[in-house]
C-alpha cells in the first residue's frame, strides 16, 4: 500500500515524486517512460539553473533525485483507476492492483496522429514522430514535415541538415512557430514551404514513397515523391481511461483547480494531461510540486480525520 | 547477465545463429527515447536471466549495415528474432511490461 501512486514518469511526475517523497510519503510512478515528451527535445535552453542540457539528462536528473528520495517505479501502463472505500486500486494493463491513498494523474499528452491512410501502416517505415531522432536516417533522401509550430520548423530544419530536399507542409497560410524560428526556414534553398495544404495520404509499398498534398485554397492535388514523413502537429490527451472519475473539458484535459485538485477528493493532477495553460517543462514541474504538496494536505487531513 | 552489445561483426553469430529467441534494440546516442530505454533493456536482461531468451542492443553508428537491411528507418526499434528471422517488430519507447509480454509470446510459441 502506497501513499501516492503517480500516473505518469514526465516532468510533473517525477517534481510530484520529488516533493512527496521529501515529506516520507510512500510513493510508487507508474508509467510506460520516464521522462515524457521531454526525451524529444535534442537540447533544453529555458529550464532555469540548468542551460545547454539535453531533455533526456534533465529527465534523468529528476529520475534520479526522486529515487534518492525513496521514490518507487514501475514500468507499465494504466488500466484502470478505482476507489473502494478509503482505497484508491489502480490496475495496469496486466490486471496487477496497487493500492494508494490518493492518486496523482501526470501522464501527459501524446503526439497528435493525422489519421490519414498510410499513416499507421508506415509507422516506423518512414512515419516519424521524432525528427531528433529520425533525422539522421534521410541523408539524401526526400522528407515532408507536417504542421506549422515550433516543432514542425525545427524539425524542417534539422531535416534540411540531411535531406536532399524537404517539404514543409502547413495547413494555415502562416506559421504558428516563433518568428526566429521561422525565419530559419529561408535559409536553405532546397527547403520548400507549402501553405494551405493537407496531407490526404502517405503511399508505399514496403515503406513510404510519396505523399499526397491538398491545396486547401483551389482544392488541387498533387502527389510528391518522399522517402519520410515527420508528424509534427501537436499533442493530444489520451484520458479515454480515467473519463468515468475525473472530469474533463471538451480538449479531455484534466480540469484541475489552482491547488491541482480534480474533482474528485483525493485525485489530483498535473502538467500536460490537465488545464494548466502553456504546456512547458518548467510549468510541468511547479505543478507537480503543488499537485503533491495538496495530496500531501490532504492525506494529513484525512489522518487526522480517522 | 548483461545484455548483449552487438556490432557488425558478431550480429550473425549472436542474432541470426541463436539457437534462442533475440530481442535486438537498434539505438542511438542522439535519440533521447532510445536512452530512455537503455535501463529497461539492461534490467529486461538481468531479470530474464536463465530463461530461453537473449537481450541484445546495437548501436546504429557502429552497425550502419545492419540497420539497413533490416529496413530501420525509425528509432528506438525493437526486433524479436527466432531461428534468424523476424518474427515481432515495434517502434518507439515502450514500456518494460509490452516487452515482456512480446517476449514471452515469441518464447511460448512451438
Amino acid at each position: 500500500m502506497f501513499d501516492i501512486i503517480i500516473i505518469g514518469g514526465g516532468p510533473a511526475g517525477l517534481s510530484a515524486a520529488i516533493y512527496a517523497s521529501r515529506r516520507a510519503l510512500k510513493v510508487l510512478i507508474i508509467s510506460k517512460d520516464i521522462g515524457g515528451q521531454a526525451v524529444y527535445a535534442s537540447k533544453v535552453e529555458n529550464y532555469p539553473g540548468l542551460d545547454f542540457i539535453s531533455g533526456f539528462e534533465l529527465a534523468e536528473k529528476m529520475r534520479k533525485q526522486a529515487e534518492i528520495f525513496g521514490t518507487e517505479f514501475l514500468s507499465a501502463e494504466i488500466g484502470e483507476i478505482k476507489k473502494e472505500g478509503d482505497i484508491f486500486k489502480v490496475e495496469d494493463k496486466e490486471e496487477k492492483e496497487y493500492q494508494a491513498r490518493a492518486i496523482i494523474l501526470c501522464f501527459g499528452a501524446e503526439p497528435k496522429k493525422l489519421n490519414i491512410p498510410g499513416e499507421t501502416k508506415f509507422k516506423g517505415r518512414g512515419v516519424s514522430y521524432c525528427a531528433t531522432c529520425d533525422a539522421p536516417f534521410y541523408k539524401n533522401k526526400i522528407a515532408v514535415v507536417v504542421g506549422g509550430g515550433n516543432s514542425a520548423v525545427d524539425a524542417a530544419v534539422l531535416l534540411a541538415k540531411y535531406a536532399k530536399k524537404v517539404y514543409i507542409v502547413n495547413h494555415k497560410n502562416k506559421f504558428k512557430a516563433e518568428e526566429l524560428r521561422t525565419r530559419q526556414l529561408k535559409e536553405f534553398a532546397h527547403l520548400e514551404i507549402i501553405l494551405d495544404s493537407d496531407l490526404k495520404e502517405i503511399t508505399g509499398e514496403e515503406k513510404v514513397s510519396g505523399v499526397t498534398i491538398k491545396n486547401l485554397v483551389n482544392e488541387e492535388e498533387k502527389e510528391i515523391e518522399a522517402d519520410g514523413v515527420f508528424i509534427e502537429i501537436g499533442h493530444i490527451v489520451e484520458s479515454d481511461f480515467i473519463s468515468s472519475l475525473v472530469k474533463l473539458d471538451e480538449r479531455k484535459q484534466i480540469i484541475v483547480d489552482s491547488k491541482n485538485q480534480t474533482n474528485f477528493p483525493g485525485v489530483f493532477a498535473a502538467g500536460d494531461a490537465t488545464t494548466v495553460p502553456y504546456k512547458q517543462i518548467v510549468i510541468a514541474a511547479g505543478e507537480g510540486a503543488k499537485a503533491a504538496l495538496s495530496a500531501y494536505g490532504y492525506l494529513q487531513k484525512k489522518s487526522i480525520g480517522e | 547477465m548483461s545484455e548483449v552489445i552487438l556490432n557488425e561483426e558478431n550480429f550473425e553469430s549472436e542474432v541470426i545463429k541463436s539457437n534462442v529467441p533475440v530481442l535486438v534494440d537498434f539505438w542511438a546516442t542522439w535519440c533521447g527515447p532510445c536512452q530512455m530505454m537503455g535501463p529497461i533493456i539492461e534490467e529486461l536482461a538481468k531479470e530474464m536471466e536463465g530463461e530461453p531468451i537473449k537481450i541484445a542492443k546495437i548501436n546504429i553508428d557502429e552497425g550502419q549495415a545492419v540497420a539497413e537491411k533490416y529496413g530501420v528507418m525509425s528509432i528506438p526499434s525493437f526486433k524479436i528474432f527466432k531461428n534468424g528471422e523476424v518474427v515481432d517488430e515495434f517502434t518507439g519507447a515502450v514500456a518494460k511490461e509490452e516487452l515482456v509480454e512480446r517476449i514471452n509470446k515469441v518464447k511460448n510459441e512451438k
